[in-house]
């Protein structure tokens, strides 16, 4: 069973994990397990696959143009947000739109090129989970939420900007 | 200037403490040089040809005496010597260790100073004009808004993995000294009819492979409005600007493509979003901000007009470096003084040495108000100075080899490192320099031809501002060889424009020989006194072409 990181209680903590995210490839062959974070662009075509089981969890890519369908998102138990490679923001911008404009309240969590240095990032926008690239150290990323007690800007964690503040 | 607070004095040092780790990591081999390679760009550290370079930011161009100091200190212990001021008003360092870089962070933040995304694709260092906050056609100083803007682009969560580079300058002068339509976002702060501060918004300008000037986006925002209207900007580029070609990922390009009106409205639907939320910039925040800004010591006085003008009488050189290289300031008896660094052939423009850099800060404090300003054009300022010493501050500066009278002559260059130091160039910028110098050492002859602006760029990336300069040249490479293309009719300010090719590119020892054929050119048409970019516009670029490459042959 695979680690992730999720925040519990405003804490960072290494848990085990039963989900499995199922590929763009792998969907159209796979047939949903209860475990399974599928594509969004597998759920948009659920009417083809003849879905019988409802989908708990969907991965979004940046590509994918997941805000017509919104309102459906809440019916999930978690949306993951995929990171094509840790250099490919747009991740941030999906996380904060996410949480601020249409109010998920459930899991979001990092998934794909998910490296420590970003992790801090990643929270302040909104992710709550984290799946580290399995070749890390996942207990020496925990390291990386601790770094700042200063922020400038509001964001998701806070949205108050350090002048409404200070 | 401002000053930090426990708040940004913790931030600072705990970006030290962070960059102090993925240098260890690095080093252990735990990141590799990929994933390592955005950390440290957000941090200022390139791999050059020879070395790290290391660029610390100087936040909108304003520095203290201690600041100037320490980066002396730093460029006598850690480089050669010496450091390189850039056109994004920073400082960079050519050799540096990278074992020492987290050492030289931990000191800069002893003077309030890092190098926190002075390069990387984020908020890159917020710019301004060298004269802002005493200039005296300026409406309203814009550094408190140039700081409130540097404290929100610092470490922003969501904006630190764009899809490149992003450049913001500021401006509220009449004239506009900070190139701002050449910015990924331009503003220009002013007052409208009603007497309130409000803001014009452009996006989408920039240099490099497809030169853009940007794009007029917002008329009159309110100025509480900036955070939250750039925040939108800056998302709505950060979801749909390229990532596919670096060449186009830019937001010109996405500006373009959409058009500026659709790329304005989009804006505008996320701003509805944001508008009169939390990032709305409060009376208070400004003027807490503001008040390090306020400048109450002006009390040196004019001193003796008479004794003044008899200084000018005795002294040809002194006169022109008054004329050249002082600019009126906005309290009467004082005057703002650049500080040439390009004296001639022997130093690369934007070079001050260690020894210089401790002068100038010394200056600043006997004769000013311990503050320094770092132009675009790869100059320093010291920007009140009493008019009273004027005189006893110019025998210094010509002493240390700073009080050349060239400030917007041809020799005034701006020219990026190029091929000497940057891995990116295609050719070397600096011999070209040198070798222009070299002919054009006659200063009475650089008087005679008036302001003239000529930039040179190692590459395409345009660092130097070629597109900008009047005369621009821009280094290619042909077949493994370097070959310099020359635009003409660049401009920067109130009519900004950019440079035209004239026609096929030259060889580097053709160079100085070609400048002169511009030069020799302008003279032969210009109407009395006419400048050099008003010659250009109105004979156009054929005559010139005539001058430099000689009639075109008859058809046979």
């Amino acid at each position: 069973m695979a680690n992730i990181i999720k925040i519990i209680n405003g804490m960072p903590q290494v848990i085990d994990d039963n989900w499995i995210v199922i590929s763009e490839v792998d969907a159209a062959t796979q047939s949903p397990g209860t475990h399974h974070i599928l594509p969004f662009s597998y759920w948009q075509k659920r009417d083809v696959y003849e879905v019988t089981i409802k989908p708990r969890a969907l991965w979004i890519s940046p590509d994918h143009d997941f805000e017509a369908s919104v309102t459906q998102l809440h019916e999930l138990d978690l949306i993951a947000v995929d990171f094509p490679s840790f250099r490919d923001g747009r991740g941030y911008s999906i996380a904060y739109l996410l949480r601020s404009r249409y109010g998920w309240k459930g899991e979001l969590r990092a998934i794909g090129d998910v490296l420590r240095d970003q992790l801090n990032y990643m929270r302040r926008c909104g992710f709550d989970a984290f799946a580290i690239r399995s070749d890390k150290n996942i207990h020496d990323a925990l390291k990386s939420f601790s770094r700042y007690s200063v922020q400038y800007q509001g964001a998701v964690d806070q949205p108050l900007p350090l002048f409404r503040r200070r | 200037m401002y000053q930090y607070d426990d708040y940004d004095a913790s931030l600072v040092s705990e970006r030290v403490e962070e960059f102090r780790d993925q240098v260890a990591r690095r080093i252990s081999g735990e990141l590799t040089k990929e994933e390592f390679l955005p950390l440290r760009l957000q941090n200022g550290l390139y791999m050059q040809k020879h070395a790290y370079m290391l660029r610390v930011a100087v936040p909108y161009g304003v520095l203290s005496a201690d600041q100037l100091r320490m980066l002396a200190h730093i460029a006598r212990t850690y480089d050669r010597g010496y450091g390189h001021f850039t056109t994004r008003q920073n400082i960079q360092f050519n050799w540096i260790k990278l074992e020492d870089t987290p050492t030289i962070l931990a000191e800069l933040a002893t003077v309030q100073m890092h190098a926190i995304q002075t390069s990387g694709n984020c908020v890159r260092n917020i710019t301004t004009e060298q004269f802002a906050g005493v200039a005296n056609d300026e409406v309203i100083d814009p550094r408190p808004l140039a700081e409130l803007l540097r404290q929100w682009s610092t470490l922003n969560p969501e904006f630190a993995f764009l899809p490149r580079k992003f450049k913001i300058a500021l401006s509220s002068s009449a004239q506009d000294r900070a190139a701002v339509r050449m910015h990924d976002v331009g503003i220009f702060l002013h007052q409208n009819a009603a007497g309130e501060k409000v803001l014009r918004v452009f996006a989408g300008g920039g240099l490099g492979r497809t030169p853009i000037l940007s794009a007029q986006i917002r008329e009159e925002l309110p100025w509480q409005h900036m955070l939250s209207y750039v925040e939108a900007v800056l998302r709505v580029y950060n979801r749909y600007g390229r990532r596919d070609n670096k060449y186009k990922a830019r937001i010109k390009i996405l500006v373009k493509a959409l058009g500026a009106d659709v790329f304005a409205k989009e804006v505008e639907e996320e701003w509805a979003h944001l508008k009169d939320g939390p990032s709305t910039l409060t009376e208070v925040e400004y003027q807490r901000v503001a008040y390090f800004f306020e400048e109450s010591r002006y009390n040196r006085g004019a001193g003796d007009e008479a004794i003044f003008q008899m200084q000018l009488a005795a002294n040809t050189r002194f006169a022109q470096w008054v004329k050249r290289n002082t600019r009126a300031h906005k309290v009467v008896g004082y005057v703002s003084v650049t500080l040439s660094t390009k004296p001639g052939a022997a130093i690369p423009p934007g070079d001050v040495t260690a020894k210089q850099m401790e002068y100038v800060a010394e200056w600043s404090e006997r004769f000013g108000l311990g503050e320094i300003r770092v132009a675009h054009e790869q100059n320093l300022i010291l920007p009140d100075i009493a008019q009273a010493d004027l005189y006893t501050l110019w025998q210094l500066a010509c002493e240390a080899g700073l009080g050349t009278p060239n400030l917007g002559l041809l020799t005034d260059m701006i020219v990026c490192p190029g091929g000497d130091y940057c891995s990116l160039a295609n050719a070397r910028s600096l011999p070209i320099a040198q070798a222009i110098a070299e002919r054009f050492e006659d200063l009475d002859f650089l008087f005679d031809l008036g302001d003239l602006s000529l930039n040179i760029s190692g590459c395409i990336n345009a660092c130097g501002h070629h597109h900008m300069g009047n005369v621009g040249i821009l280094g290619v490479d042909k077949d493994g060889e370097e070959w310099y293309q020359v635009t003409l009719g660049g401009a920067q300010g109130n009519h900004s424009a950019l440079g035209k090719v004239i026609g096929p590119a030259f060889r580097a020892q053709e160079m100085p020989d070609v400048i002169e054929r511009v030069v020799t050119t302008y003279c032969d048409l210009r109407v009395q006194d006419e400048a050099f970019v008003d010659t250009v516009a109105r004979v156009g670029l054929a005559p010139f072409k005539v001058g430099i490459y000689g009639q075109p042959k008859a058809a046979a």
